[in-house]
């Protein structure tokens, strides 16, 4: 049976995060381009933040579920252009904060930083919450905590 | 014969993020607060990632098939081209955090200037470092006012920090004729570029900590960014490649 790239491309995309659940690399906009040619299949990636350790198990994952439809893997990361957190598309930042994380500010043309230091709303009552720190157990991620339900929570960074 | 210059640029880049990046991991577990560990932890993880890209870089242009672990792991320190200022050691957390600023101070102007290199993957990775060094910019210059501005305990140490690690600075800025040719080429950042805003940043930060700005020295120490550096380099570089050594080749 002859795979189609629609099909591939939809495994591909259906990749989830290792770091956050049910988050997937469609979701995340991570995914470049996927190409099919006789029977190697070539994805391109764009890394979240540079030194992020996930990238590697997330290239592994890919790579597995290219295998399962009985093809080779050919996977490649690009720099250029720069991922941004507005590549999340609507629907991973519903689920970002179905899994208790706060989705990133929006950036538009403002520095992350900026963008960092907007209000950030507790995903469980939906209240200003304040930050307690600018860095995470994660590169992508910072901690915060409810000052309404005091439940502390993570909020994905704008990059 | 002379590796060729961009491959020595590279080189130099990919020393400075591992270097920095080995310095502040050495934190984990000995920081003040857990938030504090995990920022420094964020901090050295870009740095390695960018310190990744610069070796992926350098091998590819120089075709001799090295990679990324056979630059971090498998050269002598004399091969290492880093500047002095990230082999100093850390006195105390406050050197930690004056380290940072000098260098983030550099860091940020450079990587802007960096993202219209005519070399396409510098030109990449500067855009995607300037941002998160924004994020490292701006933790380091609230430590350093914070301190500064503190207890009179905290602003002493943190001027005996600024005092210690400022003779380093100026071999930040230092250029040979290696990066003159890749200047000229579109490649490189002339570092001279950099010295106004550089003066800037610092100057506001130690300004708002009530820190002196101390004066700037003749004969400042040089070397590390050709492979000349202190005895503190060689235990920082013994603790990095102690794994590698012990277990060649191993993988997991």
């Amino acid at each position: 049976m002859r795979v189609t790239i629609d099909r591939v491309e939809a495994s591909v995309r259906a990749v989830e995060d290792p770091e956050l659940p049910h988050v997937t690399l469609g979701d995340l906009g991570i995914v470049r381009s996927v190409d099919l040619e006789g029977g190697v299949v070539r994805v391109v990636l764009t890394p979240t933040f540079v030194g992020c350790p996930a990238l590697e198990q997330i290239k592994d994952d890919v790579g597995e579920a290219i295998e399962i439809l009985g093809l080779e893997p050919r996977i490649e990361t690009t720099l250029s252009p720069p991922w941004s957190s507005d590549w999340i598309t609507e629907e991973g930042r519903e689920k970002l904060r179905r899994a208790g994380i706060a989705p990133p500010p929006r950036l538009g043309d403002q520095e992350p930083l900026v963008a960092l230091d907007r209000p950030v709303r507790c995903p469980r009552c939906g209240a200003v919450a304040e930050r307690l720190s600018e860095f995470g157990a994660t590169a992508c991620k910072a901690p915060y905590r409810c000052t309404t339900c005091s439940e502390p929570f993570e909020g994905f960074k704008p990059l | 014969m002379a590796a060729p210059a961009r491959v020595v640029y590279c080189l130099r880049q990919g020393d400075r993020a591992l270097v920095l990046s080995q310095r502040l991991s050495l934190w984990l577990t000995r920081a003040h607060a857990l938030e504090e560990e995990m920022a420094l932890g964020n901090l050295g993880l870009d740095l390695l990632g960018q310190s990744r890209i610069l070796y992926g870089r350098a091998g590819e242009l120089e075709g001799l098939g090295r990679d990324e672990d056979d630059f971090a792991y498998g050269r002598s320190p004399e091969e290492f081209l880093s500047p002095l200022l990230l082999e100093q050691p850390d006195h105390d957390f406050a050197w930690v955090v004056v380290r940072q600023l000098f260098h983030d101070a550099w860091a940020m102007p450079f990587w802007s200037a960096l993202r219209s290199s005519r070399d396409e993957t510098l030109a990449a990775l500067a855009g995607k470092a300037v941002r998160e060094t924004a994020y490292h910019w701006r933790h380091a210059r609230s430590w350093v006012v914070r301190l500064g501005d503190g207890t009179e305990e905290s602003h002493l140490r943190t001027q005996a920090a600024v005092d210690g690690l400022w003779p380093f600075v100026s071999e930040l800025f230092e250029s040979d004729e290696i990066e003159q040719e890749l200047v000229a080429e579109g490649v490189a950042v002339d570092p001279h570029s950099l010295l106004d805003e550089w003066r800037e940043r610092v100057d506001a930060a130690l300004n708002e900590g009530g820190l002196r700005r101390p004066s700037v020295l003749d004969d400042a120490p040089t070397g590390g960014r050709s492979g000349r550096h202190g005895s503190d380099f060689f235990a920082l570089l013994d603790t990095l490649q102690s794994v590698a050594k012990e277990h060649p080749g191993a993988r997991w």
